[in-house]
């Protein structure tokens, strides 16, 4: 299965070298490639339906236990199947709706590579490569999203979206890092094998919480559902293969991957039920309000990902059951929706509702592959929604602890679906048709393969779905809760309390769909009620909140780097002297041996000589003389190494201080005079940062003669220097051999100051 | 500056400079010297040669030497990982290849040899490039 992601990723670049004919049919080729992978994994469902799974391990950085591990399981089927299958549809009707933009080169190999790292993502069976993947299509949804660049609002949506997801992947991040350090890996197989002592420690919890913040931002729950509206300004196959069918379906891939891991518990439970019972909420109550076709389906996508999330959340095995076929319904109808979407915005030229309406007349077909989505998005027979829709309320009856109020508000929300899909057709398909600039059609095949063939699935699985369930669904829910459950699925469920939930759904649906379109103040007036109630608006919250941010970082740097150099070398120096004399306190370093002797006389003398230098050069009111005083005591330094038979080091510094010469000669000659004189205050806080630097690096080198860390080092180097290195001269041998890596740092340490210097004076003089 | 005196001596004193730098840089491993050293007091020699003709000028002719010393110190470093690299060693660690020549009598090339070679050429480049640097016209 590693071929089938390196074939995505090498056919994603392809693209661009394919000969001229077949350039053309590009959109064709890569549709070909999704359409061979789908055929792989689907031949392969045989496999995993005997529990046994594929595994596939790879090594890539051992040392840091990062490995790239490979799965194919029942779980990963269901969304590999997604994926690769909807990918195919979606490449064929992207072929017609992408045909008058430019720039489409670019467009396939985004969304192609989306596809690649959604599949290596499902694939993952490492918890870091899987952050990896994640955070890839994240970024490439950010290029999807802004594809209209030239456009601001598709920029600060793409903006938007990035930034939610990116910081919620981040936080994942963390969150596996806290719960690897539990078991010591970031492998799947070993999180499962110590699930036990995850749930048990004492990072489960924090660890658990920034993993949801992980899934919530993805999958686009509440409160940080409102990217995925602002993402409706991507093309539309982007809206229905990324923020519909596959995308936005990871963090509740990450739930149900995660829940033999960090499932069951009391916190789960809870947590996740509460936030997927809002988003629910919130996704239907809001979707009947939108008066944009897209809009309407993004919250009908956040009301379908709240109720994954729900079902997940209970986590019975009759709640996942009911997931995973969900999983597939809502790709089906969703997916189908945002093409039909995209169709009539490219047919009519626009996506508003109230301009809209009697397009029965002018595209046939189109309605009828919307209708049965939308009845499917409805849950009503024979489609394969109601089947789902009738499980959902099976797995809330049994919900432990909350079903009566999970399934309150699990009908009442399906109230509101029921609505807005009425409304959705009557508006735009029926009723008086309006008058548009040209005459709308259906003609383009392509725009009509893909919702056929995914409506097709939803009538046929509605109307036969045995082998769905015993394929696909069982294998899934055996790695999910697992254990292994027979799963009969059948339209047909017989009178019971399901049913009754169902009927009193549809009732009130018809009620409300009716209210709505015979009093039209009905819609206006919630419209108002929703824009007091909810006046603030979480999109601007979060652009008030991006907004403080850049200030704040503005300020700091403002406050950092305020661009004097003598600022920064006094920062510096006060910083430095400040940490060493913290250290030299605590490792008491005044006790020392202080027998150190001044013979013979003509060393004492030198010393006397560098003081006298030192003293001048400091207090000299010429730049000359002072330069010259530094000189002196630089090579009266030499001269001390020298006598102590420090050769090497001695000739170093001789060289050094005569190129330092040389170099402030350079610059005198360029200096003004002296124009203005520090002040008192300034000179007097420089000779105490001074005087404190200066005795701190003192106490240090009359230290170090006392402390020997570690004596065998030196005795090494003096003992292996010619035997190993076959050199006389220590000193040498360490720079080039022993250590040759700490020289390599030097070396590049001098050329990156030579290239700043070089730099620094070329681009000044540029100025002048 | 223009010193005749100065000008003579550095024609020839230059070299001498030079001469001296590659002796401390082939010495360095038995005895004071190597490549550090070796380089500074090379660089020195075409600074001094510099300040005693016009700094620009010599500037102008030597073109991006300076640079080209720099990249070419810094790859000749990376050539000399090959050797131990190549024999399966840790990376950096010395390879020693022993030649007898009928006059010199017995002679050890080794990769720190090269290594040190490097350091010699990318140290002389800094140095010029921090002396011209600084001594450009305004």
């Amino acid at each position: 299965m590693q071929y089938i992601l390196l074939l995505f990723l090498i056919s994603s670049l392809a693209i661009f070298i394919l000969p001229g004919w077949l350039k053309k049919q590009k959109a064709l080729v890569l549709s070909a490639v999704q359409v061979v992978a789908f055929v792989y994994f689907a031949a392969r469902i045989p496999e995993i339906t005997t529990a046994e799974a594929k595994y596939i391990f790879l090594e890539w950085i051992p040392a840091l236990g990062l490995n790239f591990e490979f799965l194919l399981d029942g779980l990963t089927m269901v969304f590999a199947l997604l994926v690769t299958g909807i990918g195919a549809l979606i490449f064929l009707y992207a072929k017609a709706y992408m045909k008058s933009y430019e720039g489409t080169d670019k467009f396939y190999l985004y969304l192609m590579l989306f596809s690649a790292a959604m599949l290596g993502l499902v694939l993952s069976a490492n918890l870091i490569q899987l952050f990896i993947f994640w955070e890839l299509t994240s970024f490439l949804s950010y290029f999807l999203i802004s594809f209209f660049h030239e456009k601001e609002s598709a920029r600060k949506a793409a903006f938007q979206s990035l930034y939610i997801t990116g910081f919620g992947g981040l936080a994942m991040l963390a969150g596996i890092i806290l719960l690897g350090s539990v078991v010591d890996s970031y492998s799947l197989q070993d999180w499962i094998n110590g699930a036990e002592s995850i749930r048990q420690s004492n990072f489960y919890l924090p660890g658990l919480l920034l993993i949801l913040l992980g899934v919530f931002t993805k999958s686009a729950q509440f409160p940080f559902h409102f990217w995925l509206p602002g993402a409706m300004q991507a093309p539309a196959p982007v809206s229905s293969y990324l923020h519909s069918a596959t995308m936005v379906k990871a963090g509740v891939f990450l739930l149900a991957r995660l829940s033999p891991v960090l499932g069951g518990t009391n916190e789960w439970i809870y947590i996740i039920s509460l936030i997927g019972v809002i988003t629910m909420l919130t996704g239907s109550y809001f979707a009947i309000t939108q008066t944009d076709l897209k809009g309407i389906l993004a919250y009908t996508t956040i009301n379908a990902l709240g109720v994954l999330v729900l079902l997940l959340g209970i986590n019975t095995s009759e709640s996942i059951k009911a997931a995973m076929l969900f999983l597939f319904i809502h790709a089906f109808y969703k997916a189908t929706l945002f093409m039909v979407a995209g169709l009539i915005e490219k047919k009519t030229g626009t996506r508003e509702l109230s301009k809209l309406g009697g397009l029965v007349k002018y595209m046939p077909f189109t309605f009828v592959i919307a209708l049965l989505a939308l009845l499917s998005m409805a849950g009503l027979p024979p489609l394969l929604g109601f089947l789902g829709k009738e499980l959902i309320y099976e797995a809330k009856v049994q919900s432990p602890g909350i079903a009566s109020l999970v399934l309150i508000l699990g009908v009442t929300s399906n109230v509101f679906m029921v609505a807005v899909s009425l409304f959705f057709a009557r508006k735009v398909f029926l009723g008086k048709p309006n008058t548009f600039g040209k005459t709308p059609n259906e003609k383009g095949a392509a725009f009509l393969i893909g919702p056929g063939i995914l409506v097709l699935l939803s009538l046929v699985l509605g109307l036969f779905p045995g082998n769905l369930g015993t394929a696909v669904i069982k294998p899934a829910l055996g790695v999910v809760s697992s254990e292994m459950i027979d799963v009969k699925l059948k339209l047909w469920h017989g009178f019971n309390q399901v049913l009754f939930l169902s009927l009193l759904t549809v009732f009130l649906g018809v009620v409300l769909y009716w209210a709505m379109l015979k009093k039209k103040k009905l819609l206006e007036t919630w419209r108002k009620v929703n824009s007091v109630i909810f006046s603030i608006e979480l999109d601007e919250v979060f652009a008030w909140v991006m907004n403080k941010f850049v200030q704040v970082a503005q300020f700091k740097t403002k406050i950092v780097q305020h661009g004097y150099h003598r600022y920064y070398i006094l920062t510096i120096f006060v910083f430095t002297s400040l940490l060493l004399w913290f250290q030299v306190f605590v490792i008491r370093s005044w006790e020392f041996d202080l027998s150190f002797s001044l013979n013979p006389f003509y060393i004492s003398g030198l010393a006397v000589v560098i003081l006298g230098a030192a003293i001048t050069s400091a207090v000299s009111r010429s730049r000359i003389v002072t330069i010259i005083s530094m000189g002196v005591a630089g090579y009266g330094i030499s001269l001390i190494f020298m006598y102590y038979s420090a050769i090497d080091l001695a000739i170093t510094q001789i060289l050094v201080e005569t190129l330092t010469l040389v170099m402030f000669m350079a610059i005198l000659q360029k200096l003004p005079r002296f124009a203005v004189l520090s002040s008192k205050r300034t000179r007097l806080r420089d000779f105490f940062i001074a005087l404190s630097f200066g005795s701190v690096m003192t106490i240090l080198a009359i230290k170090a003669v006392n402390v020997n860390l570690n004596p065998t080092i030196s005795d090494f180097f003096v003992e292996n220097s010619y035997n190993k290195a076959f050199g006389e001269n220590v000193v040498n041998v360490i720079l080039v051999d022993f250590r040759a890596l700490d020289t390599l740092g030097e070396v590049t340490v001098l050329t990156i100051a030579a290239t700043g210097v070089f730099l620094l004076l070329k681009t000044k003089n540029k100025k002048l | 500056m223009n010193s005749v005196i100065l000008q003579l001596a550095a024609k020839y004193l230059k070299w001498l400079f030079i001469v001296f730098a590659v002796l401390a840089l082939i010495r360095g491993h038995n005895s004071p010297g190597g490549g550090f050293i070796g380089g500074l007091m090379a660089g020195l020699a075409i600074v001094y040669n510099g300040f005693a003709y016009d700094t620009f000028r010599i500037k102008e002719r030597l073109q991006n030497f300076p640079e080209w010393l720099i990249a070419g110190g810094l790859f000749v470093i990376v050539l000399s990982f090959f050797p131990s690299l190549l024999l399966g060693e840790t990376i950096m660690s010395g390879v020693w290849l022993k030649i007898s020549l009928p006059l010199v009598g017995e002679l050890k090339l080794g990769s720190p040899l090269l290594f040190d070679i490097g350091v010699f050429f990318t140290v002389i480049g800094v140095t010029l490039m921090f002396i011209f640097s600084l001594t450009q016209k305004r």
